[in-house]
């Protein structure tokens, strides 16, 4: 025996190496769920790889920064000016957007929904990947020590990227959308039906689960629909590309992501979400005219000390207001449009709301009630300033359009930070 | 063809210093997890497979070849998510002792017969891996001849390459 043994050897040691192996993947598959027993394998092989993934990424970012940020300005003066522009447009855009957001808000408050808002994000830097073409995965710079846990989602400012899969220390597995083993509960954005996003072997993604009597258009969008459990609701996921037949009773629908999954530099983990019925802020918004009408030319105001009250034009004689009564101007000619109280509120709120948006963008990313009252109408000139003791009229201490103003599902921008 | 038979006495039998043997397959899983960050393209390449067949066949043993194999194959399982660990490993060990058998018998010193020694194993270890990960593991991977092709193609030229810049690190014994 010993001599057979001997004799062949290198075929017994390659049996037995093979046979070792193929009774560790056995026993692998059989515990489907999280493979304990190899962890401390993957741990040691991420522990000798990514602290030189960690090393060049830095120093290429680093490099880049250094380039970008003190040497190579050309245009950013111009470039200023351009995302100023970009940002007074934005900000008109977004103060009409919040009317449709305050209306949905009502309604979801009104059926008792739900609602998921991502209220903290950790930006880290993608460092490696699997570089294995069966399997879509990439590493990140950010591990348990900066409170990364599993099945946490990962977007980037155009779409979802994937979900945590394995937390090491120092680093963390994320699995991307496109893996084959992944699996998203996706929405179409129009059509609102609902599917399985899934990717494939070679790299693309799928939405799974869509009867094949529905009818999908190319170009349509696809969002989260909140149903795994691991992405909010409403995050951008992209565009279906193709729609064909497929098996049995589904339909075969390919699937572009918005996030470029084979460039990722910079991603968002969220860490903290929130899920709580829908605040119904009490129709206090500031409107588009509003912004546009604090842009516009208007009659410069009274030196202080003038009357408030416009003089009677018609021999009326003016009497006190009742006791109790709010101290509004009770004559006079009444002015189109605009209430005088918010004519006041958005006039001062103005340089406060600028402010505002120059501030460091806080943490939080859940919507605040807006401190400005309601407008009845939008104020297209300044009025003269109404009496100051009118009593729906805020101080104009607190901005009108605060830094965490609604944000349903936007990713948040990378300035957030962790607990 | 550069390919010759040769006695075991005529073969040369190299070895490689510690820190070689150890960085090396090291640094050919870092390259091979970061490139395709910035080269998508490069995750064609299958750059731990390369050094296995070179310490393989530069080794002429073919204990050290299947080891060198199971233990890259195993480090590359531990960095890929949906598979588990073993399934590089089995194809990889089998590859080492194949790259190394081979080696003890002919002459794979010069670029066309790496070429093709390339070529060959690399279709071994895909088909290995292929069977194991869609016969034990049960995933779903797509077999297509033209990219396996276009991938053998890409791979056996990168050898060329690239064994060139490991012979600096041979040492005879």
């Amino acid at each position: 025996m010993e001599n057979l043994i001997s004799r062949y050897r290198n075929v017994t040691i390659l049996a037995a190496l093979l046979f070792g192996q193929v009774v560790g993947l056995a026993m692998q598959v059989k515990r489907s769920s999280e493979n304990q027993s190899t962890r401390l394998i993957r741990i040691w092989a991420v522990d000798a790889v990514t602290p030189l993934e960690k090393g060049i990424v830095h120093l290429q970012t680093g490099a880049s920064n250094l380039w970008h940020n003190y040497f190579y300005l050309r245009g950013v003066r111009q470039e200023n000016r351009d995302l100023k522009l970009k940002i007074q447009q934005l900000e008109i855009e977004r103060a009409r957007l919040n009317e449709d957001a305050e209306q949905a808000h009502r309604l979801q408050a009104l059926l008792g929904f739900q609602e998921q808002f991502i209220q903290m994000t950790l930006p880290a830097q993608v460092i490696g990947s699997s570089g294995s073409e069966q399997s879509r995965s990439i590493y990140i710079d950010k591990g348990s020590r900066d409170g990364i846990k599993p099945d946490m989602a990962v977007i980037t400012a155009d779409g979802i990227v994937g979900k945590v899969l394995r937390v090491f220390r120092t680093t963390a597995q994320v699995l991307l959308i496109n893996d084959q083993t992944s699996g998203v509960g996706a929405i179409l954005e129009k059509s609102r039906l609902q599917g399985v996003l899934r990717g494939t072997a070679g790299g693309e993604v799928m939405l799974e689960k869509v009867m094949s009597d529905e009818t999908v258009q190319p170009g349509e969008q696809v969002i989260t629909s909140g149903g795994d459990q691991i992405f909010p609701k409403g995050l951008p996921v992209g565009t279906v590309t193709k729609v064909s037949p497929g098996q049995e009773l589904f339909l075969n629908i390919r699937v572009k992501p918005l996030a470029d999954l084979n460039r990722l530099d910079e991603v968002l983990v969220i860490t903290q979400e929130e899920e709580r019925e829908p605040v119904v802020a009490d129709g206090t918004h500031l409107r588009a005219a509003d912004i546009l009408a604090q842009r516009l030319p208007s009659v410069p105001e009274k030196p202080p000390g003038a009357s408030t009250v416009p003089p009677p034009t018609s021999g009326l004689k003016i009497l006190p207001p009742p006791a109790g009564a709010p101290s509004q101007p009770t004559i006079g000619p009444k002015p189109i449009g605009p209430s005088p109280q918010a004519t006041t509120t958005t006039a001062k709120a103005a340089p406060q709301s600028a402010a505002a948006q120059n501030s460091p963008t806080t943490t939080s990313l859940k919507p605040a009630p807006p401190a400005v009252k309601p407008s009845a109408h939008a104020p297209m000139k300044k009025l003269p300033p109404p009496d100051q003791t009118t009593p729906d009229v805020k101080p104009a201490t607190e901005p009108a359009l605060e830094p965490s103003a609604p944000v349903t599902a936007e990713p948040s921008p990378p300035q957030d930070q962790p607990h | 063809m550069p390919i010759t038979y040769t006695s075991k006495e005529q073969v040369e039998v190299y070895r490689f210093s510690v820190p070689a043997a150890i960085l090396i397959p090291l640094v050919a899983v870092f390259f091979q997890a970061f490139i395709p960050l910035k080269l998508h393209f490069f995750s064609i390449f299958d750059l731990p497979l390369l050094v296995v067949i070179f310490f393989a066949v530069a080794r002429r043993s073919q204990i050290s070849g299947m080891l060198t194999g199971a233990a890259i194959g195993i480090l590359q399982d531990a960095l890929t998510p949906s598979s588990p660990i073993g399934v590089y490993g089995i194809a990889n060990t089998i590859v080492g002792y194949g790259a190394s058998s081979l080696g003890v018998k002919l002459d794979v010193e010069n670029a066309g017969s790496r070429f093709l020694v390339t070529l060959v194993f690399y279709f071994a270890h895909e088909i290995v891996y292929f069977a194991v990960a869609r016969g034990m593991v049960g995933l779903t991977l797509h077999w297509s001849w033209i990219h396996e092709l276009g991938s053998a193609l890409a791979n056996a030229v990168l050898a060329v390459a690239l064994f060139a810049v490991l012979d600096r690190f041979k040492q005879r014994t």
